[in-house]
């Protein structure tokens, strides 16, 4: 299949490993990766924190660039939660304002094509085990997005589980929210950083030496506190654990240090 | 006994009470013990109902026709309720049904009032204004006794003692009601309300009740309750007033089938109230012999007349988006600055009381989602905030601190040109903050020592961050310069 990668503006500035580590996973499984350049971020933190006028032109852009894929994929489930939530309801509200007319039959039908990582293996492609190796203990972050608006239920745990060497250890309070929430956690830093503390509590209990989940958002702020407590525990999204294999591993060993791609 | 109401015109923002009350370690864990409790209750008694989301959309349904037609159903209800003998007054705001029922207290002769727990004559300050006309009203629900007596606030819309703990509550008890041997089991403290209590009920003649529904086909007002002292509100006194939001309508007696299993169960855990009263009118040798009906607007039809923000007027008034709320669990109710404290009060207040007075509720949730999977009557509280939120930036203007920058990141988000650009700017912008660690890291295939940078300090807007946490700096390369050395290798 051919797969187009909307990487999302935080992941592609911040956190390129998870990007790698998708086309990694997605061309181990013999799919065809593409990268539409002009695509930028998918206007989650504009409509969230009120700009929604700012968030706007951000539709037109995302549909131009990716409605001849077969398939989109986006390692963040936060992004995808913010396209099936609001997108339709934006393209309703550019034709109202006198925009472009085609938006929301175009929305709707490239719509349902998108699909967050794991949701895509699982989903899509009916996959649970794909080869990974990952000898580590790690427990599980359940993102709120993934969890309430795209349902993924326990399908991020059944890729975990397949994977070789890897120890998935439970976190108590699964559905309890991390406290980021975009702006939330800046706009309401104490209240975030209270929530963030029961989290990391729930991380540190569990023994694990790495915290994933399909949202570099939440991890990021998990990490930001695992860091700052010098805890040790680090965080680390699914894509980049599912990428991980023996071979991998074994070049890791042998000292080589190229990326490899 | 007057107390300083939960005021939204003057209270502090969310951010500021909130920082407050996080420090208040004894609130916290009361609150946090309670609403682990009633979820957990809660939970049970959902999983046990086959038909909890079929019961969930009928409510909504019943809820939303309900206030697409509030008028034929306000109507049909004063007309039924008037034929049964009782009277129904209309109040455009607060003021004008502290008159009425200041007016109608005096009317019924008596100086003292009996209250059932309303978070009407809570949101229009009534006792206050009783207080001032010389006529003093005590609360009979337990948890309000508990406040009243306490000078406190409520801080739950069900429970609105629950930031209390048993022993603090025997210490209201105790000095308010000179008991200086009260013991300190549940049973203690329930029998000296009950005593302190029941002396109200055989004397005070004149009542005052909120409700939580009314049904237009038979004129009817419903009081759900646990402890029954709201039925002897309604059955001993000559005098009923009940003060009601004109969104409590419903159209039919059979509407209350779904709305009376999902509200026990999602308020308290319980498959039902112990005390389901409904009432019509008066009648002879049983009941109040004068009956009376506040309808209260106080800004719900201009609620009613946005149609994204509409919805809020489904409520029940179960709490259990605040019960679930991640927010609501770290401060408890008084941080909201309103008595509709958690999700719903972060919806309905700003609405209720036109925006400007509530900048900061509806940015204080992290739009988690946990409050519209509970909702029984499925308000969709993440949407309703983030249109509120938009309502916010709109009457701010554009010339915010916040606006700019918002105003600048959309900017280069729409050219892929820009953005690269903005990329580089934030490398260099961070770049004075950044703290070299020397670290393992291990990329896909790749594990290296190297050096890889936190920021520990942030300036202005951003700063909340890195109070309690780190932040990793950006890596040198961005996923796009990779993927186009990667094609070109």
């Amino acid at each position: 299949m051919k797969v187009a990668l909307f990487i999302t503006c935080y992941n592609d500035t911040l956190f390129p490993s998870t990007g790698k580590a998708v086309v990694e996973v997605l061309e181990r499984l013999g799919h065809t990766v593409e990268f539409p350049a002009g695509q930028t971020c998918c206007g989650q933190m504009h409509w969230n924190t009120g700009y929604q006028v700012e968030a706007l032109p951000l539709l037109p852009r995302f549909v131009a660039q990716f409605e001849h894929a077969e398939a989109v994929v986006v390692p963040s489930s936060s992004c995808v939660a913010m396209m099936r939530e609001h997108y339709p309801m934006m393209a309703e509200r550019i034709v109202a304002e006198g925009g472009d007319a085609t938006l929301p039959q175009r929305t709707a039908v490239l719509l349902p094509r998108v699909w967050e990582f794991s949701e895509f293996l699982t989903k899509k492609l009916g996959l649970t085990d794909i080869g990974a190796y990952y000898p580590h203990r790690v427990t599980y972050h359940a993102s709120c997005h993934g969890l309430r608006s795209l349902g993924l239920g326990d399908g991020p745990q059944k890729l975990l589980k397949a994977v070789r060497g890897l120890e998935l250890v439970e976190i108590s309070n699964l559905e309890q929210c991390c406290g980021f929430g975009g702006t939330f956690a800046v706009k309401n830093a104490d209240v975030s950083s209270a929530m963030l503390s029961d989290k990391t509590r729930a991380v540190l209990n569990t023994g694990a030496e790495e915290c994933t989940a399909c949202d570099n958002s939440c991890l990021m702020h998990i990490q930001g506190a695992l860091h700052r407590q010098r805890t040790g525990v680090t965080t680390r999204h699914i894509a980049e654990i599912l990428a991980h294999t023996e071979a991998s591993e074994a070049a890791e060993e042998a000292g080589e240090t190229e990326v490899n791609v | 006994m007057s107390r300083i109401p939960l005021d939204p015109r003057t209270a502090p923002p969310f951010q500021a009470a909130a920082k407050a009350l996080l420090g208040d370690a004894q609130l916290r864990k009361n609150v946090r013990h309670a609403t682990d409790v009633i979820q957990n209750k809660r939970r049970k008694l959902v999983e046990e109902k086959q038909d909890w989301q079929l019961l969930r959309e009928s409510a909504r349904q019943i809820r939303a026709h309900a206030l697409q037609h509030l008028d034929v159903y306000l109507d049909e209800f004063e007309r039924n309720f008037t034929r049964a003998g009782g009277t129904v007054h209309w109040a455009r705001d607060a003021a004008e049904a502290q008159r009425i029922v200041v007016g109608l207290v005096k009317e019924s002769g008596s100086s003292e009032v009996i209250k059932i727990k309303s978070m009407t004559t809570e949101e229009v300050q009534l006792n206050n204004a009783l207080e001032a006309a010389g006529i003093h009203a005590y609360e009979t629900d337990l948890a309000e006794l508990i406040i009243q007596l306490g000078e406190d606030q409520p801080s739950h819309i069900v429970v609105p003692a629950l930031h209390k703990n048993r022993a603090q509550i025997r210490e209201i008890f105790r000095r308010t009601m000179n008991l200086p041997d009260l013991g300190d089991k549940p049973a203690d403290l329930a029998d000296a309300a009950r005593r302190f209590l029941r002396e109200k009920f055989l004397r005070v003649k004149t009542a005052v009740s909120g409700a939580n529904f009314l049904i237009a086909e038979t004129g009817g007002i419903c009081i759900v309750e646990s402890e029954g002292n709201g039925r002897m509100c309604l059955t001993l006194p000559d005098t009923l007033i009940s003060v009601v939001g004109i969104e409590k309508v419903i159209p039919r007696w059979q509407d209350l089938e779904p709305l009376i299993q999902l509200l026990p169960r999602s308020a308290t855990g319980e498959r039902m109230n112990p005390y389901n009263s409904l009432w019509s009118g008066v009648h002879p040798g049983d009941g109040p012999r004068a009956m009376h009906v506040v309808l209260l607007d106080n800004g719900r039809t201009n609620v009613l007349a946005d149609s994204e923000g509409r919805e809020t007027l489904q409520c029940i008034r179960c709490a259990a988006c605040q019960n679930a709320c991640p927010v609501y669990r770290q401060t408890g109710g008084h941080a909201y600055g309103s008595v509709y404290a958690g999700p719903i009060g972060a919806i309905l207040t700003p609405q209720l009381m036109h925006m400007e007075h509530s900048q900061t509720l509806p940015y204080a949730s992290s739009l988690c989602g946990a409050c519209y999977e509970v909702c029984p009557v499925k308000i969709n509280i993440p949407e309703v905030l983030i249109h509120l939120r938009n309502k916010v930036v709109e009457q701010n203007g554009w010339y915010t601190p916040e606006s700019l920058a918002m105003k600048a990141v959309a900017a280069a988000f729409r050219s892929e040109r820009r953005f690269r650009a903005a990329q580089r700017l934030g490398r260099i912008a961070e770049s004075p903050l950044v703290k070299s660690e020397k670290q393992k890291f291990s990329i896909v295939g790749q594990k290296q020592t190297g050096n890889t940078g936190w920021i520990g300090w942030l300036p202005g807007l951003l700063g909340g961050w890195t109070d309690t946490r780190d932040l990793q700096a950006m890596p040198e390369e961005t996923f796009r310069d990779w993927w186009e050395k990667r094609g070109k290798a």
